[in-house]
């Protein structure tokens, strides 16, 4: 309305003005500018919540994969001297160096940091460091013979390009790492061999287990939903029941009870062998394998497929379906053509949420998993708590989140996010 | 569910059919839940129902697992059951100890997140919002992320979380909030805060905001106006995302796994812990109880959504 009072000045010459003789369209904007700091200072509380205690330590843990310091910090002659001879062989200068700041590392308690890091890239040589950190105070030129009297290890020229690849803090070592790759002595990436690339094979192995779990969901959720939907309200809401029980059930519950009747002496072999479909001594395993992780997170995703059908499915009108059928399409086609298409953004829904939530599960593979059934979290946790290689945890990881937000960013695009429901 | 006059008899048959699938499906889903409750009161250390179990033998049931909850850990399990066993048992048993700990970091995480929740809620479902969307995938991102990669933010951050701010002039090594009550409270209320903004959301999107503008012609304030006019109507959403943040919190055991001391043992944890070293029949007893809460909760959640759809008038009474 005040545009158009605006965009009319020469009908209307005088300006439409408030009771305190501002310009009608100045307060309106400075009204509607404080209605929307208003709204901004109600969310800003939690906003800063969140982003100082969520989203900035995850960004500085995941900063730990491209920034490692824990060679470089310790070793500054070495450091110096890989800075002044690109592509040299280490020669007595170098050496010297290396004497040096093996002496500083030890005096300084932090040799351990330094072996550690090599170790990453070259296992074995942790012992290397330490051991040689403590004679390195009595060491004297030519330091070259005398580092390599104490271990000719000192010479191995890949141990020489991972500390040249170590010496600065900024580094994609691990996330070569990550990608199974590793490092030439001439100072070059190129893929491990077959029987060691550990990490891309667990990425896709995450994958196609995701595929699957995400696959059986729809598989069961389909009908459940379509059942809901369909049912008179008060039987629906009995059945939905059903579905919330689970969704409202501790994580742990749920496992422990696929534990439970998974095992070899468990509920399900036990029921199996008496009515003597399998032999005593041909209990299947199901548990700690890829079964036991497929059955379990199959059950525990299910009712998160179930509830995006079944609110899609909730607003489809029977009559579309009814009309097919009048015009002579069988009870096949009529699902096919006209019912599938519909339910398309329940589907996509159910569909992407169960994937992130599956590509990203902890819990349950790493009771039920074993070894084959394991995850790419399962590897993470392993780097964080057991080998402390913190810096390949966060190359992992990020890794992992990147593909969780692509797929974060397709539901938005799909869904809305303001559009989630609950239960 | 009624077929039409006009189906066939292969209809007929796939119907029926439909119907058995769907009720397989249901077995899967809710059968490996309520077996846990009659498994829990086998008299034999076994995870399998005994011969006198089937035969419903009463020698075949025990509590003998419940027992064990309350003694294990007490310092004088075998003294006479009288007062002074039952305070031992509330001051020593470890599930007891662990009970305690998941009520009370789940009651305080709750409290926060659904404050904060509710007040970001109330902003984002203005009309005026600026950046709604954006703000709003950054507040729902907890929900998002790989619990094991929160866990490792969080691990870091709570070890040392004056290391942020040396930019404003702390002192870097001014305390640490990993392995306290306040540090496992705040992580847990970020992990919750998605359920409160998800549902307290959804609730206002019901909420007739005339009503806002009927209170302040009538000469309320703001405050007034939230408290007496809008808290009444949404909170049942309210009440529902706190107890989604609450179960959240009493249900998480990798954050309290990385951030947690052994002081901050809750009962997942405790169950962690027991199922990873050698699965008792105690943690089916847990189990059992655990499911019997969680029909509790689910059962107020279900009356609160009936009520806040009948305020609405979206159902019948």
């Amino acid at each position: 309305m005040a545009d158009v009072t605006m965009d009319a000045p020469a009908a209307r010459p005088e300006l439409l003005r408030t009771a305190d003789g501002m310009p009608l369209k100045a307060a309106l904007a400075a009204a509607s500018r404080r209605a929307r700091i208003r709204a901004f200072l109600l969310v800003l509380p939690l906003l800063a919540f969140i982003l100082i205690t969520f989203v900035v330590p995850i960004g500085q843990m995941l900063s730990r994969s491209m920034i490692n310091d824990q060679f470089s910090a310790s070793m500054p002659a070495v450091g110096q001297w890989f800075a002044d001879n690109p592509n040299a062989a280490p020669d007595e200068a170098a050496f010297a160096a290396l004497a040096s700041d093996l002496a500083g590392a030890a005096e300084a308690r932090t040799i351990g940091e330094v072996g550690t890091r090599i170790n990453y890239d070259v296992p074995g040589t942790r012992s290397l460091f330490t051991s040689t950190g403590r004679k390195a105070k009595t060491l004297a030129p030519p330091y070259r013979d005398a580092l390599l009297a104490i271990d000719k290890d000192w010479d191995r020229p890949d141990l020489w390009a991972t500390m040249r690849a170590a010496s600065t803090p900024a580094t994609t070592a691990f996330y070569q790492a990550a990608l199974d790759r590793k490092l030439t002595p001439e100072g070059k990436y190129e893929r491990a061999d077959a029987g060691s690339r550990i990490y891309v094979t667990l990425f896709i192995r995450t994958f196609i287990l995701s595929v699957v779990i995400t696959g059986l969901c729809l598989l069961l959720g389909y009908p459940i939903a379509h059942l809901l939907a369909v049912l008179p309200l008060r039987h629906a809401s009995l059945l939905m029941i059903l579905v919330l029980l689970p969704f409202w059930t501790s994580l742990l519950v749920r496992t422990t009870s696929w534990m439970v009747l998974l095992q070899g002496q468990g509920v399900i072999n036990n029921v199996l062998v008496s009515l003597g479909i399998i032999g005593d001594d041909g209990r299947l395993a199901m548990m700690y394998n890829q079964t036991g992780t497929i059955i379990a997170m199959t059950h525990i995703l299910l009712p998160f497929m179930i509830l995006p059908l079944y609110s899609v499915m909730k607003t489809i009108p029977p009559s579309y379906a009814r009309a097919a059928r009048s015009l002579g399409a069988s009870s096949w086609t009529t699902f096919r053509r006209i019912y599938l298409p519909q339910t398309a953004p329940g589907i996509g829904a159910g569909g992407i949420l169960v994937f992130i939530l599956a590509v990203g599960y902890y819990i349950t593979p790493a009771l039920v998993g074993g070894a084959d059934g394991t995850l790419i979290s399962n590897q993470i946790a392993f780097h964080m708590q057991k080998s402390l290689n913190w810096s390949l945890a966060a190359a992992l990881a990020s890794m992992l989140l990147a593909a969780v937000l692509i797929l974060y960013w397709a539901y938005d695009r799909l869904v809305g996010i303001d559009n989630m429901k609950l239960g | 569910m009624k077929l039409p006059i006009y189906a066939t008899p292969l209809e007929r048959t796939w119907a029926w059919a439909y119907r058995a699938i769907c009720g397989a499906i249901f077995v899967f889903l809710i059968a490996p839940i309520l077996i846990i409750i009659p498994l829990s009161f086998n008299a034999e250390p076994y995870f399998t129902f005994t011969r006198e179990m089937l035969t419903f033998d009463p020698a075949g049931y025990s509590s003998r697992w419940y027992d064990n909850l309350l003694t294990f850990g007490m310092i004088a399990p075998d003294a006479a059951r009288d007062g002074n066993w039952w305070s031992d048992v509330w001051a020593n048993a470890s599930w007891v100890q662990a009970a305690k700990n998941s009520v009370i970091i789940g009651f305080f995480s709750t409290i926060l997140a659904t404050v904060l929740g509710t007040i970001a809620a109330l902003g984002l479902s203005r009309p005026e919002m600026p950046y709604r969307k954006a703000i709003m995938a950054i507040l729902i991102s907890p929900m998002i992320v790989p619990i094991i990669i929160t866990a490792t933010g969080l691990f870091f951050f709570y070890s040392n979380p004056c290391a942020m701010f040396v930019g404003l002039g702390l002192d870097p090594a001014c305390g640490r909030l990993a392995g306290t009550y306040l540090g496992v409270v705040l992580a847990h209320a970020t992990l919750g805060i998605p359920f409160v903004i998800i549902t307290v959301t959804a609730t206002l999107l019901g909420f007739d905001r005339s009503l806002l503008r009927a209170s302040a012609s009538l000469g309320a304030g703001p405050v007034t106006t939230f408290f007496k006019v809008q808290l009444p109507l949404i909170t049942p959403g309210v009440v529902s995302g706190a107890l989604f943040a609450f179960v959240t919190s009493f249900d998480e055991v990798v954050v309290v796994l990385f951030i947690g001391s052994h002081e901050q043992q809750t009962i997942p944890r405790a169950m962690w812990n027991g199922i990873r070293e050698q699965i008792s029949p105690s943690i089916l007893a847990v189990a059992a109880i655990l499911v019997v809460v969680s029909i509790g909760l689910l059962t107020v959640v279900e009356l609160l959504r009936r009520r806040s759809e009948r305020m609405r008038g979206l159902s019948p009474a």
